[in-house]
């Protein structure tokens, strides 16, 4: 399946964010959306999630304009992990993850017991069974990252967006995301995310996708892409590449 | 998760049945707990009770009614502020934030400035709460902007404080002597005049909208959380807000047709619901109702009891709310955060 746009203007009522933008994620693919502070990372993601709509062009899933898909069917192919935040009330740890099984329910409909399989399941898949009765208020910033994710799987989505999962969170629960993207898309999810840091889509997308001022830097192979000169065009400023002597694996600096 | 709810809600149940004994029991004709149960047992099985003709005539004319007018309102406006409280995602929000309460106060008013009966004055509330809510909703819905709950609570404040201006007005120019005194005992709220008429046209919408949330409540859940997330859960937030928004004005207009306006229930009465029970409302509304019905029972049962002339309702909530409220902003609660 895939989910693309094709020449999307991207932007408010008020506010034109970027034009002319073509991007495209299949399933089994891990894609990174990297770029500047303001450039339109979030507002083209949230466009391909069907949550504003494009200006101009067209974001199509599975062959059909994504607009024509009722909520509920948009929600078992395309989940959202947004960047953790505070909940205004203390649900439980697994009431917000068996929200993510809403859409699979009528209007009516409350949770049913394989609702409460499934994110038993998903909540163990992420190693955070043992948070079940928590509340949701009162976990680390890492543990909400999870949940979250937990949340998304819940859905049993094709496509799992995550804006900026690694902000915000230390260094080892950052690995853990970068090994969890790289897991579900060998699952066979398409996933895309953004973040600010070339070496997470180094280390976790196949593809990258680099967008500044609302345009299109470039795109393409991870490993292709991710060059300095690339970068430095991208965020403005220099970056050193240092490499790894035996494995030959590189990573960036910044400064 | 139902196991950890159970004793809150015993809690909530034994609150209003407390109250229920209590509101019988206390009054110028004190009705025993026995002398009830006979009562009760006679009407249910036919036979004639062992009491005197006057209690039952208490029972069942008198105070009866207002009991359960007592409750019905309590409980309505406990369900109503908990649904806005998830609505609005602000555990500080209450029943009025869209206008219902200033809505259906300037409809009383005009009906009271104008003579009206009783009826046409209760049915000129219940349409001036429904009238204003939906002006709110339209004029909030056509300005454009990210955030659509911001735009129609600033949306309501604003309608709000000019229907308080109506209401200002119309008691500017009410007869001092006669109009003036029924238009601010009513804006104070009151349960005195209530009658056995006056339970069907309370006990109808009350009911409807309260099973409306019941059967959301799982989306309320949902919507609950920042609106793009409920989106990309798949509920179609838009609709839902106003069936929502619909059934909490339906229950308040109905409430404060029949009792005016008593603020502090709608505000206060969900947070202690939360803290028995958690934020789920599948259990937060049944809860949230019990407590609000026995809350404002025991507010009435003081109301006429404790002075020689009736205390009006919204006096005693405002007495008791203020330091609850000052006590919730201190950060005691740990229910949100």
């Amino acid at each position: 399946m895939i989910l693309s746009g094709h020449d999307l203007s991207i932007g408010y009522s008020d506010r034109l964010v970027g034009q002319h933008l073509d991007v495209a994620l299949t399933t089994g693919e891990a894609l990174a959306l990297l770029g500047p502070n303001g450039g339109g990372k979030t507002t083209l993601l949230k466009t391909l999630l069907g949550l504003i709509a494009p200006k101009a062009g067209e974001v199509q899933l599975g062959g059909r304009t994504l607009a024509s898909y009722p909520s509920r069917e948009r929600a078992r192919l395309i989940a959202y992990v947004p960047q953790s935040h505070i909940a205004t009330f203390a649900f439980t740890v697994e009431t917000i993850v068996l929200m993510g099984r809403t859409a699979h329910g009528g209007l009516f409909s409350q949770p049913t017991a394989a609702d409460r399989a499934v994110s038993a399941r998903v909540l163990d898949r992420f190693g955070i069974g043992h948070l079940r009765e928590r509340p949701y208020t009162m976990i680390s910033g890492g543990e909400r990252q999870l949940v979250l994710l937990a949340r998304a799987l819940a859905q049993e989505p094709q496509f799992i967006v995550l804006d900026e999962p690694t902000a915000s969170l230390d260094f080892g629960n950052q690995g853990k995301v970068m090994r969890e993207i790289r897991a579900l898309a060998a699952a066979g999810h398409g996933v895309l995310f953004t973040t600010h840091d070339p070496n997470h889509a180094l280390r976790a997308a196949d593809r990258v996708f680099l967008l500044r001022d609302g345009v299109r830097i470039a795109e393409g192979k991870t490993e292709a892409v991710l060059v300095r000169e690339q970068l430095e065009a991208l965020y403005g400023a220099p970056v050193e590449t240092v490499m790894d002597g035996g494995g030959g694996r590189k990573a960036f600096l910044p400064g | 998760m139902n196991r950890s709810a159970a004793p809150g809600m015993a809690i909530a149940g034994g609150v209003l049945v407390a109250a229920l004994l209590l509101a019988f029991a206390v009054g110028q004709y004190p009705v025993s707990f026995g002398d009830m149960l006979d009562v009760l047992v006679a009407k249910l099985t036919g036979h004639a009770p062992d009491v005197p003709a006057a209690v039952e005539s208490v029972i069942w004319q008198v105070r009866g009614p207002r009991v359960v007018a007592a409750v019905l309102v309590g409980a309505a406006l406990a369900v109503a502020g908990t649904a806005f409280q998830g609505l609005f995602r602000n555990p500080l929000v209450s029943p009025d934030i869209l206008g219902a309460s200033s809505g259906a106060a300037l409809g009383a008013v005009l009906g009271i400035y104008f003579s009206l009966g009783v009826f046409a004055i209760q049915g000129l509330a219940f349409i001036g709460g429904l009238v204003a809510v939906a002006a709110v909703y339209m004029i909030g819905s056509t300005v454009r902007s990210r955030d659509p709950i911001l735009v129609l609570v600033l949306t309501g404040v604003v309608i709000g404080a000019l229907l308080g201006a109506g209401v200002g007005l119309v008691k500017y120019l009410a007869d001092p002597y006669n109009q003036l005194p029924a238009m601010t005992f009513w804006l104070l709220g009151s349960l005195s005049a209530t009658g056995v008429a006056d339970l069907v046209p309370l006990f109808g919408p009350v009911a409807v909208g309260t099973l409306v949330l019941l059967a959301l409540r799982w989306r309320m859940n949902v919507m609950s959380l920042p609106e793009e997330e409920a989106r990309a859960l798949g509920v179609p937030t838009g609709p839902l807000r106003i069936a929502i928004v619909a059934a909490a004005t339906l229950v308040t207009s109905a409430s404060v047709a029949t009792a005016g306006v008593i603020g502090w229930i709608g505000l206060i009465v969900p947070h202690i619901a939360r803290t028995l029970v958690g934020p789920d409302f599948a259990r937060l509304i049944p809860a949230a109702a019990l407590l609000g019905g026995g809350f404002l029972l025991v507010i009435d049962t003081l109301a006429r009891s404790v002075a020689a002339i009736e205390i009006p309702l919204g006096i005693l909530t405002a007495v008791v709310g203020t330091p609850f409220f000052i006590w919730l902003l201190t950060g005691v609660s740990k229910t949100w955060s």
